[in-house]
């Protein structure tokens, strides 16, 4: 079957694109705060695999080569800080509103 | 040759399928604890992706920082908050609808991209005919190593300037994280 036998680059950009999605809708219905930081990490993996994908020798014969990898590095460190700051932020809200309920962050609302 | 190639295509369906299946998991568990369970298990098998795709570096990576570092942090998180009424919250049916609907239509988008002719050519069908075994098996870990220092072994730009960015970047927000985090005396009367 050709849509089984051979792994291809379209494969993997099929599951980015669901990963990615799956973050988008996430970060747009969740109420509790760290929900909407799970659906920032769904995201930021589903571009994990593209860039996975595009850089792999095995799946296309011209590759990103190297250059997918260090960014997929660089794109976990930075979400590693993103998940520090942002749970700093969620702790902080917590403590001050006591709730987690990001529809109760509404004091800026004009 | 051919059976290698159909255990590549089984692992592949096997952690596509659980990645996938994770991340519905994780939007429409409405249950915070049960949410970050199933968002370690997809990315768990993201990970597996990245091992099959000749990425062992990487994959390993994300096994240690992000499902070992991040996901914990992300669950002391869930933790310290889950208190009886913050458990579950229901998001409203309309926000629901209007959300689904926004997202089916940019996965269909998504998918519609992914079908270009270029990504959906394989490799092994043309490279056949020259090498019976495809692309030789190699070492990521070294040629990383050297791109982060700066070196690459094909003349091309390093690294080396982005990760020392990166680098000083972790530390500050590591530093400032850990001041927000402190608890502060509650203040009686706020702003």
């Amino acid at each position: 079957m050709a849509i089984f036998a051979p792994i291809t680059v379209a494969h993997y950009l099929a599951v980015g694109a669901v990963l990615f999605v799956a973050g988008i809708v996430c970060m747009a219905t969740k109420r509790n705060a760290l929900g909407i930081l799970m659906g920032a990490e769904l995201v930021l993996n589903g571009a994990n695999v593209n860039l996975i994908a595009f850089g792999s020798d095995f799946l296309r014969p011209q590759s990103l080569g190297m250059d997918g990898q260090v960014m997929v590095l660089f794109v976990i460190v930075l979400a590693a800080a993103e998940a520090a700051v942002a749970l700093a932020i969620v702790l902080n809200f917590y403590v001050n509103h006591t709730s987690i309920d990001v529809d109760q962050a509404d004091r800026l609302k004009g | 040759m051919s059976a290698a190639l159909e255990w590549q295509a089984i692992f592949f369906w096997l952690f596509a399928l659980i990645s996938c299946t994770g991340a519905l998991a994780v939007l429409f568990s409405p249950n915070i604890v049960r949410m970050a369970l199933y968002l370690i298990v997809s990315l768990g098998a993201v990970a597996g992706l990245f091992f099959l795709a000749g990425a062992e570096f990487v994959g390993a990576m994300q096994l240690m920082l992000y499902v070992g570092g991040t996901l914990v942090l992300l669950v002391f998180g869930v933790m310290l908050t889950a208190q009886r009424e913050f458990i579950r919250l229901k998001t409203s049916g309309g926000e629901w609808i209007l959300g689904l609907f926004v997202g089916s239509a940019l996965l269909v988008v998504l998918l519609q991209t992914v079908a270009v002719a270029g990504w959906k050519q394989p490799l092994l069908a043309e490279s056949a005919s020259d090498s019976a075994v495809g692309p030789v098996m190699y070492e990521t870990t070294a040629e990383i190593g050297l791109a982060l220092t700066g070196v690459r072994l094909n003349g091309q730009h390093g690294f080396l300037l982005p990760f020392v960015i990166i680098s000083v970047h972790l530390l500050v927000v590591l530093i400032g994280a850990a001041y927000l985090a402190r608890t502060k005396r509650r203040q009686t009367r706020e702003g």
